[in-house]
């Protein structure tokens, strides 16, 4: 099993949870997330004096995987979310030791 | 005494009154407009400043504020003042007396409002009401009393007599009310973070522009009873038709400065800024403000517009020199109140420049220079700065003891 983890820009996520959803992908984790990368941040004025946006609002998308799907779901991630601008974001993929359906008890894979 | 005079008293008074009501609730405009562009953890502290500083101008002005001013009108506490202004006057008025007391007092406290968004989110709020109780009951008045009360200034010289005329006070209280907040931010030095070591200008934005802006929609409504209620009448031909041109002309200055700044800033900085937008509006109307019935309706819009373009600059300028005004105040109601003074010749040939002018320097000098004695007095006795750790954690907690957006609060148990 591995866990996915994608950020992207947030007008993204809902291509990117519709091209998951059609794999097969039974549930995501979503949450907004500020930081920054080679984008860096922006300056913008106000009262004609300057302020640094220093970290940038994105998504933070984590999804649990088996192995057999993960190649096609970090397809599928970096089709819908690129813009092909800089910016676009970066996917993490980490090994993922076991998992637990806490209604069930299940555990492994079967609790994906 | 007739029916027709009667009614004409009575339309009179009743129209002061309302006037009046819609320069009281300026001072909600001014409550949010600063509350809009201080940072969230110093809301409750300007909300409390600028509550309060009315109720201090109120009492104060009742106290000797408006004797000081208008000596043959009141006593010291207002007694007798509930007089018929009709009958027992040398001079009948068509208003009732205490009618004429409510509308100055509401002056009062648009002058000293203008200094609580100068010094916001760094001045301590007891000496800030200190320095109110001196400003609304002492410094003020005698100012007041040079120009609208038709005093000699210290027996030197009469300000009418030389021609100056400010008709709802450009100078008289907006200016005033800049100059009493120049010399406090002088005193008090910038807030922390907004000038940087090696020169540098930072921005630090307002937590709430909705919130700005309504508080700029409010002060250009309450603007209309500000120079609308100037006129001291409308129950004739001749009066109804002046306040109908005040009210147009303010207006028209009004939009004419939010244009111009508008624009201007759009030029400067490549963006629409609102916050300059909001000032623009602002000091179209100070602009209009020493004289809002002569002007045809295209020259209140190009004097609105004038000042909206002056005002930019000046909060630029301002910036360069380091004197820190979140809200604008110095540029809008000082600079700007400058300039209305100063068009008032171009539309009305009973004033002169240079009795403009020594009017200008007459209220600036005094209110500069009495408020900075009450300012250092102030700083060395009880102190007007917050100490720095209290400024980073916001003055909301250090001086109200509650933030205006609790988050995670749990009950004692």
């Amino acid at each position: 099993m591995k866990l996915v983890t994608a950020i992207i820009k947030p007008f993204k996520l809902d291509e990117v949870r519709e091209a998951l959803g059609e794999l097969g992908v039974s549930g995501v984790t979503v949450t907004e997330v500020k930081g920054f990368g080679r984008q860096k941040g922006h300056t913008e004025l106000y009262r004609g004096a300057e302020y640094v946006v220093d970290f940038l609002p994105k998504v933070k998308v984590e999804v649990a995987l088996t192995d057999e799907l993960v190649e096609s779901a970090v397809e599928a991630i970096t089709k819908t979310a690129a813009t092909g601008k800089i910016g676009d974001g970066k996917i993490f993929i980490s090994q993922l030791d076991d998992a637990i359906r806490i209604r069930t008890g299940e555990t492994g894979p079967e609790a994906i | 005494m007739n029916e027709i005079f009667e009614l004409q008293y009575a339309l009179d008074t009743f129209y002061f009154l309302m006037c009046g009501a819609l320069v009281m609730w300026m001072a909600a405009g001014f409550a949010m407009l600063e509350a809009g562009l201080v940072r969230s953890k110093n809301t409750t502290e300007i909300l409390t400043k600028n509550i309060s500083l009315f109720a201090v101008a109120c009492t104060m002005y009742m106290v000797c504020g408006y004797h000081i001013m208008y000596a043959d009108l009141g006593d010291l506490l207002l007694r007798g003042i509930t007089g018929d202004g009709a009958t027992g006057m040398e001079e009948p008025a068509t208003y009732a007396p205490s009618a004429d007391f409510y509308f100055q007092v509401v002056f009062v406290a648009t002058a000293m409002s203008i200094v609580s968004g100068a010094v916001a989110e760094r001045m301590k709020l007891w000496a800030f009401l200190a320095f109110a109780v001196v400003m609304t009951g002492f410094i003020y008045p005698m100012e007041g009393s040079w120009t609208w009360g038709g005093q000699s200034v210290f027996g030197l010289y009469t300000l009418g007599d030389l021609g100056f005329s400010d008709f709802a006070g450009s100078g008289i209280v907006h200016m005033a009310g800049a100059s009493a907040a120049l010399a406090g931010v002088l005193l008090l030095g910038a807030r922390k973070g907004k000038y940087g070591a090696d020169g540098s200008i930072n921005a630090i934005p307002g937590a709430n522009l909705p919130m700005a802006t309504l508080g700029t929609f409010i002060l250009w409504l309450g603007w209309f009873g500000f120079n609308g209620g100037s006129v001291l009448a409308t129950a004739s031909v001749e009066s109804a038709n002046a306040v109908a041109v005040v009210f147009l002309n303010t207006n028209a200055a009004a939009s004419g400065g939010l244009i111009a700044a508008l624009i201007v800033a759009r030029f400067m900085f490549g963006k629409a800024d609102l916050t300059m937008a909001l000032n623009g509006a602002l000091a179209g109307l100070v602009a209009i403000t020493a004289e809002p019935s002569t002007p045809t309706a295209l020259q209140a819009t190009l004097f609105g517009g004038l000042g909206g373009v002056l005002v930019v600059f000046s909060i630029v300028a301002l910036d360069k020199l380091k004197i820190d005004d979140p809200v604008g105040a110095i540029s809008v109601h000082g600079v700007v109140g400058l300039l209305g003074l100063l068009l008032v010749p171009l539309t009305n040939d009973a004033s002169t420049f240079s009795g403009q002018l020594i009017g200008a320097a007459t209220i600036f000098i005094w209110v500069f220079g009495a408020s900075a004695v009450v300012w250092s007095i102030l700083k060395s006795t009880m102190g007007i700065r917050v100490s720095q750790e209290e400024e980073f954690d916001g003055v909301d907690l250090s001086e109200c003891g509650m933030e205006a957006y609790p988050e995670f609060v749990s009950a004692k148990s």
